[in-house]
């Protein structure tokens, strides 16, 4: 039999034909980035591809590195194999990446989810032969709300507690739920603070043309009651610190996928949990994965055990991966940007 | 059920104890009065019989998710609650309903006298004419265990603000054995009934742990009372009307468990309620606490049993006497109430003082406290000497000074991920210890440390894992960990030949290399010493 398309090693995910690394964790000469977020996109490599979308916030959050870009859909033949990337839905920029070998397909989903957010690219299905999946959420007690009717939550409690003359602190991901969150509320309901590394990423995006209500940049010289009954956007491990003190009398919220767990809620200590996420859903995996037409399912970061086990039960041929990557973390700050 | 899920969602979204009450207050003045009996009952630990077996629970569930079963089994330990998982796994409901939460436990209960087919039908229309939050407050009117973030205390106060009763008297209402399928709210709390009366425990006062020990409090020696901690099970005994009722702290009544206490009511006169600790006693002394939990949990008694581990009531504390409750008065003239009623007791009765301990200063205190192994027994309690005895846990007139635990350095060898709370965090893990070259598992580990470290250790064990087993990974036997328990003894089910009681980890041991954990021998000779 052939050399696969795709082998898995201590170092990340190898291309042999393009003799190229997909979201590597360790320094090698040539990288496929599939997006920006730190457990895919690590320093230390010589040669970066992304997405022209990507490479922005990517270049922020490593600095000076050499780094190619490719429009969505373009080909690149590398070496015996001809590489394409795709919208992968997740964050703005976010791709998969398709790697074809001899006419055999593999496709590395990087971290995904089907909904359309209105900001990032939306999900494209792509056929292939082998898909290599995220599962960070394979479980089906995880099915999401629409995004429409969670800004509508977090709207409602933004208002009440402007009424109530308290500030709302909302904890996500600088890198993309943030700024998902500010496109999808109703910036009309009053100001919009933002923590520095939000705001960082705020610039980079807003500097490529993505449009974001406008935003006021929390700084030691920021007087919050200039800003009576605001929405301030922080980063998850600012909530609870002192930075988050200085708004006085605050509601606190946290908008991730895990706060589908009524324990999990609990233990983030936030007065409200919701229920957002850049990931796929239960319904939303399944359908991905059907859609790919891929008989060959290699799960990579999440559930992986349970989901290989439903996957093999659904007649696909499943394998567990181990990589370094770690999905929607709820403990790992994720504030390099 | 609208207005009760509603209450829910809104005790479930604030961590602040006022917006609680606000809440519950709120509640009280506006649901029906059946939904309000229900709600003080379901808060305060009771609730309907149990009319489904979760096992059915979650083979209806799957079916109708269109999930295999052992979907559901493995979702069950991840969301750490089986009546979320079954919300949450269900599809969207196609009706809706206007029921009150008391026609909802209605139809629970009336469950019971349906054959199963029936019972499963019942079930699968309840959950589609619930949303999904409300689905999750069904399954637990079946599945029990609710908990709101509410303390009893909390309920109180909110039902004593929209009741206008006073709260201490409220407390001592809801105490006892009532259920709301027999009662109404009108009874239980605006008319009691004299004869319910009779069994009333008072409110457990509970002590705060002190720190840093006790010269961290304001007052010189001399103004406290000590006494031993005694390491068994805190009861209070009832003695009115000529009968006699036990209470766990839980305000469970463990009068059958314990029937040499019935005894009592030949020597105390009824009218007296006292405070203290049920020891398993034999020959002038307590025995170790592995002797009394054989007896917990059994409703009878054995007669080998009750020869083996005989009990006693070892008193702390006298509450009421004569009919009068004395809990106002100053510990030391209940100390010394308690004191004369005791010494008139002949020696066979079952009922004994816990001695106050003679010291001059804290230093002799101290002393006291490092041979608290040696009495069985768990620590000092300190109690001002003219403090009255109050309600729940407060802090400033008892305090507890526990002896230090046992620890154990162990190597970390198995690592799983925790639940509920701890979902996505590795935070269940096994220790072991060396046996010449091997590792021999010794005990299971679950708390002591910090977010921080669980988030560090997380990430190292996903990068170190060796093997899988299910939801077990072996990892790299690296870290070691000092391991803090409160007791040992033999067990033959374990490998390694002893079972610990409460551990937990301490501290991470990054400056000690896993050669330098203890050894098999070590544990044996601590098992030799405090088994």
């Amino acid at each position: 039999m052939a050399e696969p398309v795709l082998t898995f090693t201590d170092r990340g995910i190898y291309c042999p034909a393009a003799d190229v690394f997909i979201d590597p964790w360790r320094p090698v000469d040539r990288a496929l980035i599939t997006h920006g977020h730190a457990d895919h996109a690590r320093p230390g490599m010589n040669r970066y591809l992304a997405t022209h979308e990507a490479a922005p916030v990517t270049r922020h959050r490593l600095g000076d590195i050499s780094i190619e870009t490719v429009a969505y859909g373009e080909t690149r033949r590398i070496g015996g194999a001809t590489v394409s990337f795709h919208p992968a839905g997740h964050v703005p920029g976010s791709a998969q990446i398709r790697v074809e070998v001899g006419g055999e397909i593999w496709v590395v989903s990087g971290d995904y989810k089907v909904e359309d957010d209105g900001l990032s690219e939306p999900f494209a299905p792509v056929g292939c032969h082998a898909f290599i999946t995220e599962c960070t959420f394979g479980l089906p007690v995880f099915r999401w709300e629409r995004q429409q009717e969670v800004a509508a939550q977090i709207d409602a409690w933004w208002r009440a507690n402007a009424a109530a003359g308290r500030a709302s602190i909302l904890g996500a991901y600088a890198l993309g739920k943030a700024q998902r969150l500010l496109a999808a509320i109703d910036a009309s309901i009053g100001p919009i603070l933002t923590h520095g590394a939000v705001e960082n990423t705020n610039e980079v995006l807003r500097g490529q043309g993505v449009a974001l209500p406008g935003t006021v940049r929390v700084t030691p010289e920021t007087d919050p009651k200039r800003y009576p009954g605001a929405l301030v956007l922080a980063t998850p491990s600012a909530l609870g610190t002192p930075w988050a003190r200085r708004f006085g009398p605050a509601s606190t919220g946290f908008a991730s996928g895990w706060m589908a767990l009524r324990g999990v809620r609990r233990r983030r200590a936030a007065d409200r949990g919701f229920v957002l996420s850049d990931h796929a859903d239960w319904d939303g995996l399944n359908a991905a994965i059907r859609e790919t037409g891929a008989e060959r399912i290699f799960a990579t970061h999440g559930y992986t055990a349970i989901f290989r086990r439903w996957l093999a039960e659904q007649g696909y041929d499943a394998a567990i991966v181990e990589t370094q990557y770690e999905g929607e973390s709820l403990d790992t700050p994720e504030d390099a940007a | 059920m609208k207005r009760f899920v509603r209450l829910f969602a809104e005790l479930d979204q604030t961590t602040k104890t006022t917006a609680k009450v606000d809440a519950l207050a709120r509640y009280f003045d506006e649901a029906p009065e059946r939904d309000r009996l229900w709600t003080i009952a379901l808060l305060s630990g009771r609730r309907p019989k149990r009319t489904v077996t979760t096992r059915l629970l979650r083979a209806w569930a799957a079916e109708r998710a269109g999930l295999p079963p052992w979907m559901v089994e493995e979702s069950y330990p991840i969301v750490g609650d089986l009546a979320e998982t079954i919300a949450l796994i269900l599809p969207e409901p196609a009706r809706d309903s206007d029921m009150a939460l008391s026609e909802w436990i209605d139809i629970v209960r009336g469950l019971a006298r349906l054959p199963e087919p029936e019972r499963r039908e019942a079930i699968l229309d309840a959950w589609d004419r619930l949303p999904a939050r409300a689905r999750f407050v069904f399954n637990k009117l079946i599945t029990g265990g609710f908990r709101m973030g509410v303390s009893q205390k909390l309920m109180t106060r909110a039902l004593s603000r929209s009741t206008g009763i006073a709260e201490s008297d409220l407390a001592h209402r809801l105490m006892g054995e009532w259920r709301p399928e027999t009662t109404s709210f009108e009874a239980l709390i605006r008319a009691p009934d004299p004869v319910a009366e009779l069994s009333k425990p008072y409110p457990f006062y509970l002590a705060y742990q002190l720190d840093h020990g006790p010269r961290d409090l304001d007052t010189p020696p001399g103004e406290w009372a000590g006494e031993r901690k005694w390491d068994g099970i805190r009861g209070q005994l009832v003695l009115r009307g000529g009968q006699h009722f036990l209470w766990s702290r839980g305000e469970e009544l463990m009068t059958d468990r314990f029937p040499e206490l019935a005894r009592l009511t030949d020597f105390v006169p009824p009218g007296t309620v006292i405070d203290g600790e049920v020891l398993a006693w034999a020959d002038g002394r307590p025995m170790t606490f592995n002797a009394l939990q054989k007896r917990i949990g059994r409703k009878s008694v054995p007669k080998k049993l009750l020869s083996e581990a005989p009990v006693i009531l070892c008193a702390y504390d006298l509450l009421e006497w004569h009919g009068a409750d004395i809990r106002a008065r100053p510990f030391d003239e209940r100390r010394a109430l308690l004191d004369a009623l005791v010494a008139d007791l002949p020696d066979e009765a079952p009922l004994r003082a816990s001695p106050l301990l003679d010291f001059a200063d804290w230093d002799a205190l101290a002393r006291i406290r490092q041979q608290s192994r040696a009495h069985n027994a768990e620590g000092i309690m300190l109690k001002r000497r003219d403090a009255p005895y109050r309600d729940g846990r407060r802090k400033g007139d008892w305090w507890k000074w526990k002896v230090d635990p046992l620890v154990i350095d162990a190597v970390m060898i198995y690592a799983q991920q925790g639940h509920g709370r701890r979902a996505n965090l590795f935070t269940d893990f096994t220790f072991a210890v060396w046996d010449g070259d091997a590792l021999v598992p010794f005990t299971k580990a679950y708390s002591g440390l910090t977010d921080a470290e669980f988030r560090k250790i997380t990430c190292w064990v996903r990068r170190n894992t060796l093997e899988r087993y299910g939801p077990v990974r072996q990892v790299a036997p690296e870290h070691v960990f000092e391991i803090a328990f409160e007791g040992i003894q033999e067990s033959p089910r374990h490998k390694s030949g002893v079972a610990l009681r409460f551990p937990r980890m301490a501290r991470w041991r990054h400056d000690k290399p896993p050669a330098e954990a203890n050894t098999l021998t070590d544990l044996k000779e601590m098992l030799a010493a405090y088994g």
